[in-house]
């Protein structure tokens, strides 16, 4: 029998109105596995991100994190057990220094003794020359070095990161995908919404295709670019509704 | 932004000494109060706009109902001042649990509800049908307990709580926790902050702030009535003094009390006339050039104001 995935999501149906963001979505990751999250503008990946993290409760299904349902859990709660994640446009606390944005997480979020000390953190992410610095002067790509370095503090063993690529120069994206790799050969799971392939084949393991709220692929995203259905879906998405 | 406790002592322990002396040199002591009054109101209302972001545009309410749970306390239980004043924090918090649920607004929205919970409990409280128990709009004599020293020394002993509690505000982990919900609460969710604990926490600390203030106003001036507790220019006032001095900081609201309302009863000395003019023309100067209120003016250039 094999052991239980970190994270196993169950039929995730999210509806916002009539519109079905989420159509019983399921999959699962492993410990220490990056799993990449692809799809067309509006297929679902945030709003998994978001139901997951906590800042939507699903309408359907479940989510499994180490064989507990966790699925319409604040997000606060689910911080302290081990789930983060990053957004899509950074959101730091703007007018607090980058130091203050770690201790925050730091302080409130760290759910086990095994999360890192805030200098730790901003040492690991090359942080610790801006730790002064109020987040607000920070570049854009520095903010979102700063998310992770928010989430990282609560020591997480699921890291949910939302389009972390967007934006970052080459240099950037290289060093962003060897973190996020260092972070996964230490044992942490992490799902990856990402629109990047290169930064993909880099970064994942696997790679679930979302289209209109539903998967439509599971597995490597060599395999995935030569599936028919995820490139008519890539291609043809407009035409076909995704 | 974590500072020394000297640096708090040294804003609040003159601004204290002065208020403690000045009646010996002074002898309009009521406009004195007024001052104390209104510097507990700001930093009142900047516990919880400062920290929090929300405006309550309905601060007064909390100042009403802590005026009339000190009168009641007297009027109908005979209370010592002491306990009324106790009671007037409680009528203050407990008014605040009831409006807890306002906090799932924002904006506009939550300034609007707050000033309108406020008017309901002043329609309540001024009710004519309730005048056996609050007087109804007759107003209430508490001639009993007047003592305008004390109750000025009391005053002045909330004052000096409030300033310690926003100093500790700014430095204790809970500040900290509460900017961050201020600046975004989702990400302040995602850092394990606890966000609408937060927020409560901030909403009673303020209610049970401006209930006191209330209290010690019922007890000073003994004799008053419902449009006087629940004047809106309370709740104009405070935030005004506060947006002035710049919110989030203990300085800030103390700058804006002792320059606004001291220009406010100079204007209304010398040129009374034009008090709503020169009042307008400073409070669009102060939007449009200092935002953030006169403390920015320090921030801005690197400065760390306490």
């Amino acid at each position: 029998m094999s052991p239980e995935p970190l994270l196993r999501v169950e039929r995730l149906g999210k509806r916002f109105g009539g519109f079905r963001a989420l159509d019983g979505v399921s999959f699962h990751i492993d410990r220490g596995e990056v799993l990449g999250l692809v799809g067309p503008n509006g297929s679902g990946k945030t709003t998994c991100i978001n139901v997951i993290s906590g800042l939507y409760a699903p309408d359907e299904g479940n989510v499994l994190f180490a064989g507990r349902s966790v699925g319409g859990r604040k997000p606060h709660l689910l911080a302290r057990s081990l789930i983060n994640r990053t957004f899509q446009s950074p959101r730091p606390f703007l007018s607090l220094t980058v130091r203050e944005n770690v201790e925050i997480a730091a302080t409130y979020g760290r759910a086990s003794t095994a999360a890192p000390a805030v200098d730790v953190v901003l040492e690991r992410l090359g942080l610790a020359a801006e730790a002064a610095r109020r987040a607000e002067d920070l570049n854009s790509a520095h903010q979102k070095l700063l998310d992770l370095a928010r989430a990282l503090a609560t020591g997480p063993r699921l890291l949910l990161v939302d389009e972390i690529a967007a934006g970052l120069n080459p240099a950037e994206l290289l060093l962003m995908a060897d973190r996020l790799r260092a972070l996964a050969a230490e044992g942490m799971a992490l799902l990856v919404v990402e629109h990047l392939m290169g930064f993909l084949e880099r970064v994942t393991d696997r790679v679930i295709v979302m289209n209109a709220g539903r998967e439509i692929f599971d597995g490597r995203l060599a395999e995935a670019v030569r599936d028919t259905e995820v490139v008519r879906v890539f291609l043809g998405g407009a035409a076909h509704g995704g | 932004m974590r500072r020394g406790v000297g640096e708090y002592a040294a804003v609040a322990l003159p601004l204290l000494a002065a208020l403690a002396l000045a009646p010996l040199v002074y002898s309009n002591e009521l406009l004195l109060f007024n001052f104390i009054m209104f510097l507990i109101l700001a930093q009142g209302l900047n516990a919880i706009y400062g920290f929090t972001g929300y405006l309550p545009f309905g601060y007064v309410g909390f100042f009403g109902a802590g005026a009339y749970g000190f009168a009641l306390a007297v009027m109908h239980l005979d209370a010592s001042p002491l306990l009324a004043m106790a009671c007037a924090g409680v009528a203050a918090l407990a008014l605040g649990v009831v409006l807890t649920p306002l906090l799932r607004l924002s904006g506009a929205y939550f300034a609007i509800a707050n000033l309108a919970a406020a008017q309901a409990v002043y329609q309540v409280i001024s009710n004519p049908a309730l005048q056996d128990i609050t007087k109804g709009p007759y107003g209430v004599t508490l001639s009993s307990v007047f003592a305008p020293a004390l109750s000025y020394g009391v005053a002045l002993g909330i004052l000096a709580a409030t300033l310690a509690l926003v100093a500790w505000l700014r430095n204790a982990r809970l500040g900290l926790a509460l900017q961050a919900i201020r600046e975004d609460p989702v990400s302040a969710a995602m850092a394990g902050v606890a966000v609408v604990r937060g927020r409560t926490i901030a909403w009673l600390l303020s209610a049970l702030i401006a209930g006191l203030a209330g209290g010690v106003f019922a007890w000073h001036i003994s004799v008053f009535y419902p449009e006087t507790a629940f004047d809106l220019s309370f709740s104009i006032f405070a935030i005004v003094f506060t947006l002035f001095g710049g919110a989030a900081t203990q300085l800030g609201p103390i700058l804006g009390v002792l320059l606004l309302y001291g220009l406010y009863n100079v204007i209304g000395i010398t040129v009374p006339q034009y008090f709503q003019l020169i009042y307008g023309v400073l409070i669009v100067l102060l939007v449009l050039f200092l935002p953030d209120g006169l403390a920015s003016l320090a921030t801005r250039r690197g400065f760390r104001v306490p």
